[in-house]
């Protein structure tokens, strides 16, 4: 199973939930699947996914909040496990879909390859779960802070550019909320 | 809320305080300076401002763009040198999706620093401001950090562009 299809069942438990994706193919491949209000799409400032649906997390106490996050961008932010622990809002839950790889830049190894990052997760004292071992409907609308670790295959699809401005896709996300 | 009368009065950590309270800001992100000490307990001791420590000024801009999508006004404590550690987010998530946001940085490296190592970014930080055109003040007196800090919010959704207040060492 390589990205596309993780998203894809990622998003067959997705109801009304808000989604902040991850920068490049993630978005991409998201975009393809199903583009939807509730979908904000990275154009820039690889790692902060987690950041950001943290912030919007805390802002928005009474809506379910997904992150769509990558191997790499994790470990470039690294920091946010601790601080997202720290906060562990309710109403927050971070998948990383972990192919071992940058996809976006020509499917270089990342050092997450190796690493269980749900493992890593647990340690700093987050939730976490594998997507396979766990009901994702279920573990989104739990009253807790959880991260869930979706192993892969590196590779891309052929997902097209998305076709909106930065500004666009903000003023569309935030008419909803 | 301050009147005239009671803005003679601030000291240089209140007047910060009322400039950001009266400007709307509720959600704040920092990363702390000793210079901030006082400012940061006043924000923790406030309820209807949601406080958020970060590891690193990088992820505070992440968190700020998404407290904003979320409705809040926004705003990040920090030292300079943070502002170094934020370049590409700033540039390729808070202006190129055009989010609002306040910093506040403690200017170190500036008059009176007396630790070396402040120095080389203190003395580049107003020029990385304006290399990325973003707008900043640099108030000498409680007065002109009230006035500045309180207006900088309206600034910042205007220019659709951060907005800064740099607080150098004399200032406090």
């Amino acid at each position: 199973m390589q990205r596309r299809d993780a998203i894809k069942k990622i998003m067959d438990s997705i109801e009304d939930e808000l989604i902040i994706c991850n920068i490049g193919f993630p978005s991409r491949e998201l975009y393809d699947i199903l583009d939807r209000d509730e979908n904000f799409y990275m154009i820039g400032s690889m790692g902060l996914a987690s950041s950001i649906g943290l912030g919007l997390a805390l802002a928005k106490p009474d809506k379910d909040i997904v992150v769509i996050d990558g191997d790499g961008a994790l470990l470039m932010n690294m920091g946010s496990l601790v601080t997202i622990n720290a906060c562990r809002p309710r109403n927050l839950t971070w998948i990383v879909i972990n192919n071992g790889a940058y996809g976006s830049t020509g499917n270089q190894e990342t050092y997450a390859k190796d690493l269980n990052l749900s493992e890593i997760a647990s340690s700093v004292g987050l939730k976490s779960y594998k997507f396979e071992e766990t009901d994702l409907k279920e573990i989104i609308s739990d009253d807790e802070c959880n991260f869930v670790e979706f192993n892969c295959k590196p590779g891309n699809s052929t997902a097209p550019i998305i076709e909106k401005t930065p500004e666009s896709i903000k003023k569309r996300f935030m008419a909803i909320l | 809320m301050f009147n005239n009368e009671k803005d003679d009065k601030m000291d240089s950590t209140e007047a910060i305080y009322y400039g950001l309270k009266d400007a709307g800001i509720d959600f704040i992100v920092s990363v702390p300076c000793v210079n901030l000490t006082k400012l940061l307990e006043m924000i923790d001791e406030d309820e209807n401002i949601i406080h958020v420590p970060v590891t690193r000024e990088e992820e505070g801009i992440g968190l700020c763009a998404g407290a904003y999508l979320g409705g809040k006004k926004t705003a990040l404590l920090m030292q300079n040198s943070g502002l170094g550690n934020s370049i590409n987010a700033l540039k390729s998530l808070t202006e190129l999706y055009k989010f609002p946001l306040l910093m506040i940085m403690s200017h170190r490296g500036t008059e009176g620093e007396n630790i070396c190592g402040q120095v080389p970014m203190g003395q580049s930080t107003p020029l990385i401001l304006e290399a990325m055109d973003f707008n900043f003040f640099k108030p000498e007196t409680p007065a002109e950090a009230y006035e500045d800090i309180k207006n900088s919010w309206e600034l910042s959704l205007k220019e659709e562009k951060p907005v800064s207040a740099l607080l150098e060492i004399k200032y406090w």
